[in-house]
């Protein structure tokens, strides 16, 4: 968001913290981040939405209207 | 017993989730969709055990979920290889458009073990509850839990995601994970 205005000094120091980060001793099953954990969601949902959004495939349509017209027919004496 | 519009309605309007959630369990576009096919007629088979005011949804899901474990046993058997089978699908998969993007993540997700996989989707992508995936995986309330979290921290760990800043492929993994690819 605001990242881009961040000065390029301040930019370098946070890759720096990142790269350090990682070297960390206490390395335990550490809990995550709301941001990260934020960030995994909004991942986890965007790939999936992406089946989501290409709704109802027309072969599944026709087989629940099939059955649906099967049924009609079988009611009728 | 014709089936009641509001039903067919409700199964409709479960697909697109339920065909997603397929394919995540079992990382395969055709085998998903077959999936579905399969928990569909299963589903209408047996409408008459669907408790209306009770979510269509669970109840789908927790269809397709039983089908799948029961399938997916099967063929382990048959197979052999159980481990990495998830990871290899996916390689063999022809790329689909709108497949690269989440690619990295896929991968990721494809590494975890089933039950962790499985809980992590209901709960953060299909949007059920707790107690929904409780149900639907037939397992206590504590145990989606603590597999919602465990999947977490390893998708983190596989990510690489230590701090937001961190998160998502940049340039510079791209070009790694391209350069890796070639031949």
């Amino acid at each position: 968001m605001n990242e881009r205005s961040k000065p390029p000094a301040q930019q370098a120091q946070m890759v720096e913290s990142a790269a350090t980060r990682t070297k960390k001793p206490n390395h335990k099953p550490a809990k995550l981040t709301r941001e990260v954990q934020a960030r995994l969601g909004q991942q986890l949902r965007a790939m999936y939405d992406q089946v989501v959004n290409q709704g109802v495939p027309e072969r599944f349509a026709e087989l629940i209207n099939r059955i649906d017209a099967k049924e009609d027919k079988d009611r009728q004496p | 017993m014709p089936m009641d519009e509001s039903v067919r309605k409700a199964v409709l309007a479960a697909v697109p989730s339920l065909r997603a959630f397929a394919i995540s369990l079992c990382g395969n576009v055709d085998r998903a969709d077959d999936l579905v096919q399969e928990t569909l007629l299963r589903a209408l088979a047996n409408i008459e055990s669907f408790q209306p005011g009770t979510n269509m949804s669970a109840w789908l899901f927790t269809i397709l979920r039983n089908h799948f474990r029961s399938e997916y046993r099967k063929r382990r058997r048959e197979v052999e290889d159980g481990e990495g089978r998830y990871a290899e699908t996916l390689k063999s998969q022809p790329e689909q458009p709108g497949r690269v993007e989440f690619r990295e993540f896929r991968e990721a997700l494809a590494q975890l073990p089933p039950d962790q996989r499985e809980a992590l989707i209901l709960v953060g992508a299909s949007g059920f509850s707790y107690e929904e995936a409780a149900h639907i995986c037939g397992c206590a309330v504590g145990t989606i839990k603590s597999r919602v979290n465990r999947a977490r921290t390893r998708l983190a760990e596989l990510l690489s995601i230590n701090s937001a800043d961190e998160f998502g492929p940049d340039d510079q993994t791209r070009a790694v994970l391209a350069g890796g690819e070639r031949p």
